[in-house]
């Protein structure tokens, strides 16, 4: 290809460009940008509908809301403690299978079922379960223990959590096994005739190769701990124990007593935090693939 | 990591964790086949307060007593069912759609902008539903769409999600494909159509799958934009049946469950394949 076609042909693609791109793009602006932009200007006024201009007062109100500072160190509780852990759990599982085991294929496939499990099918057994008079506790008790309400303490938080874990793990663990087998074999080799041991091989051939998964996995598993709401919502309702009473909750109930300078205060403040973390996500990124 | 643990003693272990996973599966499924009267036997703790509920995990008599309640004496149900299949199959095939062809500008195009828009699609799918939920209201309401189905549909096939997954898969084809078939004359249509797609089948194979389960699943959408209970999915459904009717539930829950669990048997290769290649690369 000559310098003079190949300009041309740069030149030439960005009108075909746009054209794959425009009906996403005309529906994600209508359904989500334009809304998002829209809710922002909401959360500067004092009311939706003929509002006068109040400035930051509506976060200054929010921020004082025990409720949404609750609701929001929960959710970040979730997500800080709920991601590493079920990132952790994944990656030991894909090590673990990331040989030749009789029926690999089959445990394979009973790891990533509960992905494929509706959450409204399976919120019997939960509620099953954890009631107060429900099985775990029947088993609790029988080792002469005194019974929990699960989902009416602080054990609320760990039920959701464990809940999270049976959903997410299988499809992160198909993930990290994908990884794993990118990875050459001569590196460990390499890194054998060297004398390394086997906790050095993990942290320094196996995690630094698997940054791109880990980048691809830390993103869904974000969206999962959100998604988790629904199996809490459908499990305990609109207010739940305090200590699963998640964001998504306090913007319903939100929604629900028409408080909307709250809810769109709470929902760009969410959103914040979600662009730096991103952010920062990205520049751990590229930072590793130009090594 | 391989001197550490014999293949024994490693197999044993994640073939228990494995049953662990699959054990809320089978009791639904177990409990599904039985009798009204047994489930109520077992599972009511009315009356006798310290007693607790103990777990039945094989039918003492199989029945389909449940199935038959269900399918033919409570209209309710197939009508719910019904609402799921046309809000779900719209969203799937339209998101399908839309995501492919944003993908391939996103994946084998360069130009100004590529990054932050890709960027701004990552952002808005990490948000939570309600975070646009004032606005999008509203606007629904202006544009006369509540308590109508495109009120869920049309934000679904707009989705963020389908470009990203896609377009992560996408990525992984090498662009010489692409200048390799312009040079022998194709058109970008012909290109698209003849090599973008049947290369990306497992990833829009497993797009179609997860975007399938997560609306299958929606909770949010119809509790906020469908008041009319006649609109309202089967998940709505489920979640709302009470405790008199126990039974009942596991054997609705087994019917909503069918649909995935075959069409994870049909496509699972796809959707692991799909879900592999689309981590692969950054």
């Amino acid at each position: 290809m000559t310098e003079e076609m190949k300009r041309k042909w740069l030149r030439s693609k960005f009108p075909i460009a746009l054209l794959f791109l425009a009906p996403s793009l005309i529906g994600f602006t209508i359904f989500y940008l334009v809304p998002f932009i829209v809710g922002f200007y909401y959360s500067l006024m004092d009311s939706p509908t003929n509002g006068s201009f109040v400035g930051l007062d509506n976060y200054r109100q929010l921020l004082q809301s025990a409720s949404f500072r609750k609701a929001a160190s929960n959710t970040a509780i979730f997500t800080l403690t709920g991601v590493p852990l079920v990132m952790a759990i994944s990656l030991g599982l894909a090590l673990m299978l990331n040989r030749t085991l009789p029926l690999r294929n089959w445990l394979r496939a009973a790891y990533v079922m509960p992905l494929v499990v509706p959450v409204a099918s399976i919120i019997v057994v939960w509620q099953l379960w954890f009631d107060m008079q429900g099985a775990i506790n029947a088993i609790w008790t029988s080792w002469g223990n005194t019974p929990i309400d699960w989902m009416n303490t602080s054990w609320a938080r760990a039920v959701v959590m464990l809940i999270y874990l049976w959903k997410t793990i299988g499809y992160n663990m198909i993930l990290f096994l994908a990884g794993l087998q990118n990875i050459p074999d001569e590196y460990y080799e390499a890194a054998s005739l060297d004398g390394a041991g086997p906790i050095r091989k993990f942290i320094s051939i196996t995690l630094v190769c698997l940054t791109p998964t880990n980048f691809f996995v830390l993103i869904m598993s974000i969206i999962s701990s959100f998604k988790v709401f629904r199996e809490t919502y459908l499990i305990a309702g609109d207010y739940p124990h305090e200590s699963i009473y998640m964001l998504q909750h306090y913007m319903n109930n939100m929604f629900q007593a028409l408080d909307y300078q709250k809810l769109t205060a709470a929902s760009f403040l969410m959103a914040s935090a979600i662009v730096i973390i991103v952010t920062i996500l990205f520049r751990f990124e590229r930072k590793f693939h130009m090594n | 990591m391989r001197i550490l643990l014999s293949t024994t003693v490693l197999t044993v272990m994640l073939f228990v964790m494995a049953i662990i996973m699959l054990i809320p599966l089978y009791f639904t499924i177990s409990n599904s086949f039985m009798t009204e009267a047994e489930i109520q036997f077992n599972y009511s703790t009315e009356g006798t307060a310290d007693e607790y509920l103990h777990l039945k995990w094989i039918p003492d008599w199989v029945s389909l007593e449940q199935y038959k309640t269900l399918l033919f004496d409570r209209m309710q149900f197939l009508i719910m069912f019904w609402n799921s299949v046309l809000l779900v199959v719209p969203i799937v095939f339209g998101q399908a759609a839309v995501a492919v062809m944003a993908a391939f500008a996103l994946s084998q195009f360069s130009f100004v902008g590529r990054d932050s828009l890709f960027f701004l699609y990552i952002i808005t799918m990490l948000m939570p539903f309600q975070v646009t939920l004032v606005p999008n209201y509203l606007a629904m309401d202006w544009l006369g769409l509540l308590d109508s189905r495109l009120a869920i549909i049309l934000p679904g096939i707009f989705s963020a999600f389908g470009v990203f997954l896609v377009r992560q898969f996408m990525i992984g084809i090498p662009r010489a494909y692409l200048e390799a078939a312009q040079m022998d004359g194709a058109g970008y249509w012909t290109i698209f159509t003849r090599i973008m797609i049947p290369m990306s089948r497992p990833g829009i194979a497993a797009l179609t799958i997860l975007v399938f389960i997560d609306y299958w699943n929606m909770v949010e959408q119809p509790l906020i934009f469908l008041h009319d209970a006649y609109l309202r999915p089967l998940s709505i459904y489920l979640a709302q049946i009470n405790e008199g009717e126990f039974g009942l539930a596991f054997a609705a829950a087994v019917l909503y469950m069918l649909p995935m669990l075959f069409v994870f048997l049909y496509a699972e290769n796809d959707l692991i394949e799909g879900i592999q290649l689309s981590g692969v690369k950054g």
